[in-house]
């Protein structure tokens, strides 16, 4: 996925002369391929979040294009006021793209998870914030985020994620896309969550049960039509997402959710807390609940509670 | 280009400057006039020695930058700015009052001459960083200028610019330490102390000058030895709350707005 987005966005770079590419010291062999063109457009800007935030927001001032890279904690955490006075406040062409969603860096640690982006970044005026499901749509993304005006947020994986698409879907900002249409459960996912979300459907289809599917790529602006029509033609949502279960997709659509009067439950799956757990990404989502054999399991007993 | 007024001229600038600020100040029982009383100097000489901007084209993309790094000292920002033009009367009438259109911390206005919002410390030279790589890749003339203060210099994102812009050889990139001697709890020698400061500078890439920060000889002497080479400070040795006798090197006048009295006193002694 990461590898998909540089090439598209190593692409553009090459034509843009506007264009500027800065990372945290992070990102091996990732920008070899933006260097070897211009390399007066590339910046390592040393292990300096903070210092790169803001120098994003000098270049932008200055009429630049500017992507800035690291791993989701050191970019968005460390660097957080830096994003919400200099890039956010100010309302400036900078987009930050945040490796490493979710558990993704597994072995590596918790120091290294992308848990609680979702929350922060939905709190910051004028923050659009995307999520690509595959690298598919991470291609697409490169190309719709060097036309986007304003700062952006983009939540990658790292690399090998399976495709949930075999050709470039009509990807949009803000347009959610339907995978599939039912009429026992909705499933809303985001990011890595998809491809889950597409197991699902193969699984509860064995039960005779229909699922809708929508992945929700666009987290901010959330499209608020999309869930409501959602919730009025089905009694069980569930939403996904590789983040904490607070802050994220799921206290999104809650929150619109709770303005409307549909017939609807919602169950969000997400991490509910960290634990002493140890291990790489897949096992650390089996051990989060975050594989489709136990969203199975939980979509089967709440349709069961319903009926 | 700048004006070129004569010292005689930055001198009765600065004190029209401090009576508008400690009008501003009383008026709203703002905060730091201190903090803006170290800075009027710097202010009025590069507003009206050294900058090219101009109220009749404050977009022009070929202006220099400027970037009020310490954004507590407004009060001082919007007198000067007023005086150059970029304020009107009645921006100075809506400063600090509710629905009003100046805070006590800039926000970005680039049609009244304010290219960054501030007031959270330590962002505004990593700011005039990235404008001055972005001048320098495009080969423009212009120039970045950033004020900061001592205290803000306990931040660790100024000393991550320091470094870049001395790596990167920003010599576009002009700072200003305003060096009163005195941060929000106490004396900066006894909170975290910051010299030998100028060789700290200087050991980050940094060509380093010290000045008198309220003799506009020194000022302008020092504006006209910049280093082509290397990025530039100046550090300002200033005093907090200078012009007004009961204010000079007193915390209080970190946080205090005069009442009345002192008022009228701060006054008497400005129109001496």
């Amino acid at each position: 996925m990461r590898a998909a987005f540089f090439k598209t966005l190593a692409e553009l770079y090459q034509k843009d002369v506007n264009t500027y590419v800065l990372t945290a010291d992070l990102g091996f062999k990732l920008f070899d391929d933006i260097k070897a063109g211009c390399p007066d457009r590339f910046y390592d800007i040393g292990v300096a979040e903070a210092n790169m935030g803001s120098i994003s927001a000098g270049l932008s001032l200055s009429g630049k294009n500017v992507y800035c890279y690291s791993i989701i904690p050191f970019l968005i955490m460390r660097a957080f006021e830096q994003i919400r006075i200099d890039i956010a406040y100010h309302n400036l062409d900078v987009k930050l793209v945040g490796v490493g969603g979710g558990v993704t860096y597994g072995l590596e640690g918790f120091t290294h998870f992308g848990l609680e982006d979702f929350a922060l970044m939905r709190s910051l005026p004028n923050m659009t914030i995307v999520v690509p499901a595959d690298p598919v749509e991470a291609a697409c993304l490169a190309k719709i985020s060097h036309r986007h005006k304003g700062p952006m947020y983009i939540r990658l994986g790292r690399n090998n994620e399976p495709s949930v698409h075999e050709k470039c879907p009509d990807f949009q900002i803000g347009k959610p896309i339907f995978l599939s249409e039912g009429k026992h459960v909705a499933i809303l996912a985001i990011g890595s969550m998809v491809y889950i979300g597409k197991q699902l459907l193969n699984m509860l289809r064995g039960k005779g049960i229909t699922a809708t599917l929508v992945n929700v790529h666009t987290l901010r602006p959330l499209d608020a039509e999309v869930i409501k029509q959602v919730a009025s033609t089905h009694e069980l949502i569930f939403s996904l997402e590789e983040h904490y279960v607070e802050g994220g997709l799921g206290t999104a659509i809650a929150e619109i959710l709770a303005e409307t009067r549909y017939n609807t439950c919602l169950k969000r799956i997400g991490v509910g807390k960290l634990t002493a757990h140890i291990g790489s990404a897949e096992y650390l989502r089996e051990k989060y609940g975050l594989t489709a054999d136990k969203i199975f399991h939980e979509i089967l007993n709440k349709l069961m509670e319903n009926s | 280009m700048a004006d070129g007024y004569s010292v005689e001229n930055c001198l009765s600038i600065s004190n029209r400057v401090r009576r508008s600020i400690l009008d501003l100040v009383h008026r709203t029982k703002s905060p730091h006039i201190g903090s803006s009383f170290s800075t009027v100097e710097i202010l009025v000489a590069l507003y009206f020695n050294r900058l090219n901007v101009s109220p009749d084209d404050p977009l022009n993309p070929e202006r220099d930058r400027f970037i009020l790094s310490k954004g507590h000292a407004c009060s001082a920002l919007y007198a000067v700015l007023a005086e150059r033009g970029f304020l009107s009367k009645e921006d100075l009438e809506l400063f600090a009052v509710d629905g009003g259109r100046l805070e006590q911390h800039p926000n970005m206005d680039l049609g009244r001459g304010i290219e960054v919002s501030t007031g959270s410390l330590g962002h505004g030279l990593s700011i005039g960083a990235g404008m001055a790589l972005a001048a320098k890749v495009d080969k423009k003339k212009y120039g970045i200028y950033v004020l900061l203060s001592d205290g803000e210099l306990n931040e660790g994102s100024v000393w991550e610019a320091l470094m870049f812009a001395g790596h990167h050889r920003l010599s576009n990139l002009v700072a200003f330490v305003d060096f009163n001697k005195i941060q929000a709890l106490g004396f900066t020698k006894d909170i975290i102390d910051l010299e030998p400061l100028d060789e700290k500078w200087r050991s980050f890439g940094w060509h380093a000058q010290t000045a008198d920060g309220h003799d506009f000889e020194e000022i302008f002497a020092a504006l006209n030895s910049l280093s082509t080479e290397k990025p530039n400070v100046v550090i300002l040795h200033t005093i907090k709350g200078r012009g007004v006798s009961f204010m000079e090197n007193k915390l209080l006048w970190h946080y205090r707005a005069p009442d009345d009295r002192e008022y009228a006193d701060a006054l008497k002694e400005l129109l001496k």
